[in-house]
């Protein structure tokens, strides 16, 4: 239909009465004032006429043949669906009933006999501003559900993309349990977990400020940076500071990520924990025991990297122990009456409960129950890891694709980290990188990482920085052997760590000598060798990986010196 | 009630300005379409159909308003309520003072587009 658009265009009217001489009067009257009129003589023939001249207003007499206005308006009202075509219905009548069930079939307003010109100029004036004023108000309400709609499918690829490159890593390792919103990364939400080359995972629960898009704008170098490093060997404080000073650069002020960076260690039964800004993380132990992890840092994206700090709480564990860590947004669920959630419901519900799954479920249960009536508010990210026995595990996907380049396969490397960079540096992900480009060692990153590690925790925690692994036996011991760690790494003097590397191919695979040599005094290494350490004690358990794992393993000079031999073969 | 005029002159000349040259086809109109009802009604009255004299009456009643002839719009409504309450002998009176007065009417709207 041809709409008018402004409040002086002129209008097609019908007019339906079965009086000749009222037809006429009012046609007239209408005309007059510009409008176009289609006359029809009774209730019948309106119908009929509006499907064809689809009218923007109708004059309708209450009383017709055939079929009566009442009836009229309310087949009127139907044909015109979500338009408003105004109806007034013309009458004599002046009983309060009869008026009142003129409205309720349809009618908008009545007009009574005589007809005065004044008011029937008024009305349809009137009616045609409300006419124009809903069909404004549908106009927008569609645009809005249109742009509604084209928002939610950008974000859906938005989504897709970012799954993509964030990919959910191992989140689906049987020791964890989460709940994130489908759409979490457009409240800001990110849940990331990732496997560590020789075992064990980092996990990143980061909540940015704000919502929407630009809440999800800095999740995408989070996760690049987050997956990146973390496969190719770099622990959580090298993690952190790097994802703190590219939020830092990238991220306008006032905006950052709170976050809780996981380290475990299910070998060592180790959990390293930093927060930064979210809300308490929760160590519930098997034991029933609970240890509460505040934020002790700001969040991710707000300091310089000199001001910085990446120290984490090292905690040690037993299998059946479980991290509760939580976005505000649960806390903050409201109920019916505006109540929050709060700590406190938050620290019931974690009571009495064991395990990452029965926790998991009374926390969601008890939120649930709180909101009520009210639906939760699925924004918000919950998350529980569960410390298992390493072989519990089965083996974590390894997300790195074979590269397609030839490298090299037949060389020689030494590497030596002098004094204070010795307690700064790690040099783990360098070498392991190193050894990466040979050509079909990738598939081995875990292992090779695993002889590296070893043989540089063994160098510098024992060698040099001679701290007695006995220590870590036991909880006290634990402590104590970290903190005297951290003191002696600060006062490193006059030391040195040596490595040095050697490929050569053979018929099928390869062979990689590593031998690292460090400063310190060296140990009595024979009665060591002759003894089977038992598994169990940390103090043994070095020996005993880089003993399975390699060909060879030697204590040479004054047993400040360990070479391993790693034979590979293509798998 | 009665001492209504037979026509409101004040109400012509406005349907006059509004008509244009068309106020003599109005009035023409009003004239054939009100002797066709007065026939339907006696029609109505012989027949008991009590509806269709309601209906017509009704009609007849409006058109008599709005062309400017009060006394006869009154007597419409009278006989409107006598056939709503199922009284038709009193109608029947009615629409006799009804007949008479159209023909008053009718005289003087001839005068008026003889003028």
């Amino acid at each position: 239909m041809d709409e008018p658009l402004t409040e002086q265009a002129p209008l097609t009217i019908l007019i339906a009465d079965d009086s000749d001489t009222d037809r006429l009067i009012l046609g007239k009257l209408i005309s007059r004032q510009g409008h176009q009129v289609v006359g029809a003589v009774d209730g019948q023939d309106a119908i009929e006429k509006f499907e064809q001249h689809q009218p923007h207003m109708v004059l309708l007499d209450v009383m017709m043949p055939r079929l009566d206005g009442m009836a009229a308006a309310r087949e009127i009202k139907r044909l015109a669906g979500e338009r408003l075509v105004p109806i007034i219905f013309l009458t004599s009548i002046s009983d309060a009933k009869t008026l009142a069930s003129c409205l309720e079939s349809g009618g908008d307003d009545f007009m009574s006999k005589p007809y005065n010109r004044v008011i029937l100029e008024a009305k349809v004036k009137a009616f045609n501003r409300m006419r124009l004023m809903h069909r404004t108000l549908s106009e927008q309400r569609d645009l809005i559900s249109e742009r509604n709609r084209q928002l939610l499918s950008e974000q859906q690829v938005a989504k897709r993309v970012f799954d993509n490159v964030a990919h959910s890593g191992c989140l689906d390792s049987p020791n964890l349990r989460y709940h994130a919103s489908p759409l979490s990364l457009f409240n800001g939400d990110v849940l990331f977990a990732c496997p560590r080359p020789a075992g064990g995972m980092h996990i990143l629960i980061g909540d940015f400020t704000g919502h929407g898009l630009p809440a999800a704008i800095g999740a995408m170098p989070v996760a690049e940076i987050f997956y990146g490093m973390t496969s190719k060997g770099f622990g959580c404080g090298d993690v952190l500071r790097e994802i703190n000073q590219k939020l830092k650069r990238i991220l306008p002020t006032g905006m950052f990520c709170c976050a809780v960076f996981i380290q475990a260690d299910f070998h060592l039964n180790q959990l390293r924990v930093w927060n930064g800004g979210l809300p308490d993380a929760y160590l519930q132990r098997h034991s029933g025991e609970r240890l509460v992890l505040p934020s002790s840092h700001l969040p991710l994206g707000v300091l310089s990297t000199e001001r910085f700090a990446a120290d984490v709480d090292v905690i040690r564990t037993e299998p059946g122990d479980a991290l509760f860590v939580a976005t505000d947004g649960l806390i903050e669920a409201e109920a019916p009456n505006g109540q929050m959630f709060g700590e406190e419901r938050l620290v019931t519900a974690l009571d009495d409960h064991r395990g990452s799954e029965a926790i998991f479920q009374s926390v969601l249960n008890a939120a649930r129950v709180f909101a009520g009536d009210r639906e939760l508010q699925d924004d918000f990210t919950v998350f529980c890891l569960e410390m298992v026995d390493e072989e519990a595990l089965e083996q974590l996907p390894d997300r790195l694709l074979p590269s397609a380049l030839t490298g090299p396969s037949d060389w020689q490397c030494d590497y030596e980290l002098n004094d204070t960079t010795l307690g700064k540096f790690n040099p783990l992900p360098l070498l392991l990188h190193i050894c990466m480009e040979v050509p079909g060692l990738r598939r081995r990153a875990g292992e090779v990482y695993t002889l590296l590690s070893e043989l540089y925790t063994n160098g510098l925690e024992h060698g040099i920085l001679k701290l007695p692994s006995a220590w870590k036996n036991s909880p006290e011991g634990f402590g104590q052997y970290y903190a005297e760690r951290e003191r002696r790494m600060a006062a490193i003097e006059g030391h040195h760590l040596r490595f040095s590397l050697n490929h050569c191919p053979s018929a099928d695979g390869g062979c990689l000598t590593i031998r690292c040599r460090d400063s310190g005094e060296g140990f009595d290494y024979r009665h060591l060798m002759a003894e089977r350490p038992d598994d169990h004690q940390y103090a043994g358990r070095g020996i005993m990986l880089l003993r399975q794992l390699s060909t060879s393993l030697r204590f040479l000079g004054k047993g400040n010196e360990v070479e391993v031999v790693y034979d590979w073969q293509y798998g | 009630m009665v001492n209504k005029p037979h026509l409101d002159e004040e109400a012509l000349a406005e349907l006059r300005d509004v008509m244009e040259d068309e106020f003599d086809v109005l009035i023409e109109t009003y004239l054939s379409d009100s002797a066709d009802r007065i026939n339907t009604l006696h029609r109505a009255l012989v027949t008991e159909d009590n509806e269709m004299f309601t209906k017509s009456i009704h009609s007849f009643k409006g058109s008599s308003i709005n062309i400017g002839a009060p006394l006869l719009g009154e007597l419409c409504l009278r006989a409107e309520c006598a056939g709503r309450n199922g009284r038709l002998d009193e109608a029947g009176q009615v629409l006799d003072r009804i007949e008479s007065e159209f023909q008053t009417v009718s005289d003087l709207f001839q005068k008026l587009l003889n003028a």
